[in-house]
């Protein structure tokens, strides 16, 4: 099994923060590019959930365990500790109730892969402040009309909505415009204002899981 | 026409299952005689039991590559090539063949009758030894667990013990189900599709209603038929155009019918078929009743309401599925309101909770119930790629 296209760098992240052989929940899996990734790289037993058909169709003709549903509405239905890790990849901000999404991931797996576009991106704001334009890039290219990105957020949102959770953030990494990490020691507002996109490795708080109602 | 079958032949003195005829192109069927009688759900005994079958594409060296599809309730083992009584094809011709996404050039397909039906497999239109008459009533209830231990007798005959796929629609998906739990090590990948875990009040209300308008045939005499020479031929009818409605979708029926007139340009002031889609029911229902047993359609309709698995595990269809190997592929249908795409998320949702590998997609498509057994190109790649990838995982060597 190969990928077709060199694989994206949020993908590689990802990647690189998944333990080899891990149990794996992809939500908002699209064609399975990132399943498929790590099915190579890491051997993990990967599941995945996809809204849109073709999406699921792809993934089902790949070979990849894929159901039909969105984060949303089927995280719920889930058992609780049934993965290692639950992934949203560019999928947030997407959801109708990204709190619910997020401590549903905390719950279904012991840990959470979160990657999004970062609004608090200076271009972002650039475009806001400066021009007084919904803001449209590279990583946001929809006009604000027919957007399906409802919910989003600063890296600075991200990182309280986690606090808020009770999780933790067990590493972070943002890109910048090229698709390089920002420095490690970076302070938050660097990240804020220099990260395109960000990708968050959360856990529970350790030893208690929190438990939705 | 008369579909009774004739008693099926035990072989005295085999030790076990014997192919009774062979013939050239259809017409094969297994026969267990009494010291492997079939001991039913409901306390029954089915001895001998016939079960008729047909076979496609063939069995590979190391017998890895059998995939057994299980019919629909008045389905058959004709799932391809030419039906004998109807001279139509097969049920799932559309699916089953060389090149097709259960590909003949690459698998061994098995399609059986189901035990209860009327096409070889034993069923209420069978003798019975006991009285040398038609079972009739007097045949077990079965449900479908016994169609599935009684397909296990004939995989087993076969020299079959690990199925690659099972797969099949409506009631076919629950002995899908059934399989996987019931046998689960024999099932390497299941297809449920357009089915549920369990029949709803709604589902056992349309099945009421046909059986009792069978039942309301004068022609019925009780289950007994055969032995005078009738057949409730108009009551089976009418089971057959309600059911038949349940089967499509409302924009189905309306795209294919609408209110359009059936040779006439205005309407008779009679109950006349003036409309077309009266003509449409009324000539399914006849050729319904041509190739079908009145009797043996309510022994299946009842096999299917009697179906719950979960109830068989304590109320929870996770536990059905309790540390199951085998990987699911779930298909629903959007426009199927007999069997929704709610049933089949149950479904998938206990193969979540159990942790099974699961993939489920639910097809768009305006055909109804139905659309399993037509041409959907979306659900034939769904299927042609998870059998593909399950093979791979298999290491499936195809004769090819």
């Amino acid at each position: 099994m190969t990928t077709a296209q060199s694989p994206r760098l949020d993908h590689l992240l990802i990647a690189d923060m998944v333990d080899p052989g891990a149990r794996v929940l992809d939500v908002g899996c699209g064609d399975g590019a990132l399943l498929q990734l790590l099915a190579e790289k890491k051997k993990v037993d990967g599941r995945g959930v996809e809204l849109s058909q073709r999406g699921v169709n792809e993934c089902v003709a790949k070979g990849l365990s894929v159901i039909q549903g969105d984060a949303d509405a089927d995280l719920a239905d889930y058992p609780d500790d049934g993965f290692d890790y639950v992934i949203l990849s560019q999928t947030l901000q997407a959801t109708r109730r990204p709190r619910e999404a997020l401590r549903n991931m905390l719950r279904i797996g012991r840990r959470a892969i979160v990657s999004f576009p970062n609004f608090g991106y200076w271009r972002v704001r650039a475009q806001l402040v400066l021009r007084g334009r919904m803001p449209v890039t590279g990583n946001l290219s929809y006009s604000w009309h027919d957007t399906p990105n409802i919910h989003l957020c600063t890296i600075r949102d991200f990182v309280e909505l986690v606090d808020d959770l009770g999780a933790h953030i067990e590493r972070g990494v943002a890109l910048d415009h090229a698709g390089a990490p920002i420095r490690v020691n970076a302070p938050w507002w660097i990240w804020n204002l220099l990260g395109e996109q960000a990708v968050f490795l959360l856990a529970r708080d350790a030893p208690a899981a929190p438990r939705s109602s | 026409m008369n579909n009774s079958q004739q008693a099926p032949r035990t072989d005295a003195g085999t030790p076990c299952a014997k192919r009774a005829a062979n013939g050239a192109s259809h017409g094969k069927t297994a026969v267990f005689p009494a010291e492997h009688a079939l001991v039913t759900d409901g306390g029954g005994r089915i001895a001998p039991l016939a079960i008729a079958y047909e076979t496609f594409g063939e069995l590979n060296a190391d017998r890895s590559n059998a995939i057994l599809l299980c019919h629909a309730l008045t389905g058959d083992q004709y799932a391809a090539g030419v039906h004998p009584v109807t001279g139509k094809p097969g049920w799932w011709e559309v699916m089953v063949g060389p090149g097709k996404p259960f590909d003949t050039d690459k698998y061994f397909i098995i399609c059986s009758n189901v035990v209860g039906g009327c096409m070889g497999t034993t069923g209420p239109s069978s003798i019975n030894p006991a009285t040398g008459k038609p079972y009739g009533l007097d045949f077990p209830v079965v449900t479908i667990r016994d169609m599935v231990r009684a397909q296990a007798m004939l995989v087993d005959h076969l020299g079959v013990e690990t199925l690659f796929c099972v797969a099949g629609g409506s009631m076919g998906g629950m002995q899908v189900l059934q399989w996987a739990a019931s046998y689960p090590e024999r099932v390497f990948a299941a297809m449920p599709i357009a089915t549920a875990a369990k029949h709803s009040a709604q589902n056992i209300g349309f099945n009421e209603v046909g059986r009792q308008a069978v039942m309301a045939d004068p022609d019925w005499r009780a289950g007994r038929y055969l032995e005078q020479s009738v057949r409730p031929e108009k009551g089976l009818a009418v089971a057959r155009m309600s059911a038949h409605i349940t089967y499509l979708s409302e924009a189905a029926l309306q795209r294919k019918f609408g209110r359009k007139l059936q040779d006439r340009s205005a309407p008779t002031f009679s109950f006349d078929a003036d409309f077309q889609v009266e003509n449409y029911l009324r000539y399914q229902g006849l050729a319904f009743v041509e190739r079908f047993d009145a009797n043996s359609y309510l022994f299946v309709t009842r096999a299917c309401d009697y179906f719950d698995l979960a109830a068989d595990y304590g109320g929870s269809l996770a536990r059905a599925f309790k540390d199951t190997k085998t990987r699911f592929c779930v298909v629903s249908f959007d426009s199927d309101w007999l069997y929704p795409t709610s049933d089949s998320r149950a479904i998938v949702h206990a193969l979540n909770a159990s942790g099974a590998s699961v993939s489920f997609v639910e097809i768009e498509s305006d055909k109804g119930h139905d659309a399993f057994l037509l041409h959907e190109p979306m659900f034939f790649a769904t299927t042609r790629g998870f059998l593909e990838s399950a093979a791979a995982a298999r290491g499936l060597k195809t004769r090819a």
